[in-house]
């Protein structure tokens, strides 16, 4: 068990020099990969929320679900199955998405922001690690969202199928989409950049089983580092890339595309770690599932990007730290509208934790 | 036999790991279909001395675990 898996290390390695290269490109700082925040950006190009600076056809998700459906089909582990709790795998994808953007970023961009100094992602990886902890108990005690069955290629390729249109309308009529014209959302690598590295990670992923909530769940359910070798490769090789380019900057504040709220960065992480366990694999990880032909990791990934319309027509997503106009430093972070959110988030979690342990033997 | 077949990771290891440590057995078949699954128990196996012979049943896969 101690064994390390050179493979997970050589994806992780890849992920991190490309998280490098596509901020090197374009992209917004610390955010080479988001899954929330691109997952978040394609909502709004779509228009289904409405906030003018994150929206954008993110080619990176596009290309990482068709990189881990080549993968799996090569590999001949394409497999059609679906029926596993969907609904509630939807609203689980929505409380996820919530509480990543209460923080801004999900697992993998917190490990992409500590890898560029950025001291608020290590509150929102201690949130992450106990919320990855709740979720742990209740698996211990028999959780379950039930087992999927074999069902037709179709549905084992929906989300492929959809992104893939999406990326053609995208590149024959872009018209169609609202693009950010400042903010995260305008900051983009170049379209066929952001897809090929996209689809040579996704391809990754898929083969080394790379997932950030379950390094640190396996550690602590088996006391398995395989997962967990991954993530820290990913924050080795980010560090030294930032270093290299000298945007490598420590500390709480004037981070990129960060708050210092740290309540609330903490809480919104707790309920990405918890989510994750009782979806079995974090925000990247499902789309690599969805890739792989899991229909119900696709209903995931729609879920997501519901909550980030929710997120954003309600007002709960954190705003970055900013100077105002008197040169003074505000505090960023989430208004009541989120702060509720929040609590109603962790309150659901626990009702679907709960109603999903083995019934009682009388 | 453990059946963890349309069940994603952890549970099948989680599966595997409650029979191994309730009883012990000195055998134990598992039956799963997510290649994922067969990697985290043949890791899980071999870390509580058991040896795992893996073969194909049509669509699904066979683990069989010994005590050595």
């Amino acid at each position: 068990m101690k064994k390390v898996n050179w493979f997970v290390v050589l994806a992780g390695a890849a992920v991190g020099l490309a998280a490098v290269l596509l901020t090197f490109l374009g992209n917004p700082a610390n955010m080479g990969f988001c899954i929330a925040c691109f997952l978040r950006d394609i909502a709004g190009a779509c228009g289904l929320h409405s906030a003018a600076p994150v929206q954008y056809v993110r080619p990176e998700i596009i290309g990482l679900v068709l990189g881990a459906f080549v993968m799996s089909v090569a590999a001949k582990e394409f497999r059609a199955k679906a029926g596993s709790s969907p609904a509630v795998r939807f609203v689980l994808g929505a409380l996820v998405m919530i509480g990543a953007l209460v923080f801004l970023g999900c697992p993998l961009r917190m490990v992409l922001r500590l890898a560029g100094g950025d001291l608020n992602a290590l509150t929102a990886l201690l949130g992450f690690t106990v919320g990855i902890f709740i979720g742990t108990r209740f698996l211990n005690k028999g959780f379950s969202l039930r087992r999927a069955y074999d069902a037709c290629a179709a549905e084992g390729t929906v989300l492929t199928a959809v992104l893939a249109g999406l990326g053609v309308l995208f590149m024959l009529a872009p018209a169609l989409f609202k693009m950010s014209e400042k903010g995260p959302g305008s900051m983009h690598a170049p379209v066929l950049a952001s897809f090929g590295i996209a689809l040579i990670v996704g391809a990754l992923a898929q083969k080394s089983r790379l997932c950030m909530a379950g390094g640190i769940r396996d550690g602590i359910l088996f006391q398995d580092f395989k997962l967990l070798y991954g993530f820290i490769a990913i924050f080795a090789v980010t560090l030294a890339g930032n270093l290299i380019l000298g945007s490598f900057k420590l500390g709480f504040h004037s981070q990129p595309v960060s708050h210092s709220a740290h309540l609330w960065n903490f809480l919104g992480m707790v309920i990405v770690g918890w989510g994750s366990v009782l979806l079995g694999g974090c925000p990247l990880r499902q789309l690599i599932l969805a890739g792989s032909g899991n229909g119900d990791s696709a209903v995931t990934v729609f879920g997501m990007m519901a909550g980030a319309a929710i997120a954003h027509n309600f007002g709960l997503a954190g705003s970055a730290d900013s100077v105002n106009e008197a040169g003074q430093y505000v505090v960023g972070g989430i208004q009541t509208n989120g702060q509720m959110a929040v609590l109603i988030a962790l309150a659901a979690l626990l009702v679907i934790s709960l109603v999903h342990l083995p019934k009682k033997e009388h | 036999m453990v059946d963890a077949r349309g069940l994603l990771c952890p549970m099948p290891v989680m599966m595997v790991r409650k029979e191994v440590l309730a009883a012990a057995p000195a055998a134990l078949e598992v039956l799963v279909d997510d290649p994922c699954a067969v990697e985290n128990i043949s890791r899980f196996a071999a870390s509580q001395g058991y040896s795992v012979a893996v073969s194909e049943q049509g669509n699904d896969v066979k683990l069989e675990l010994t005590k050595q």
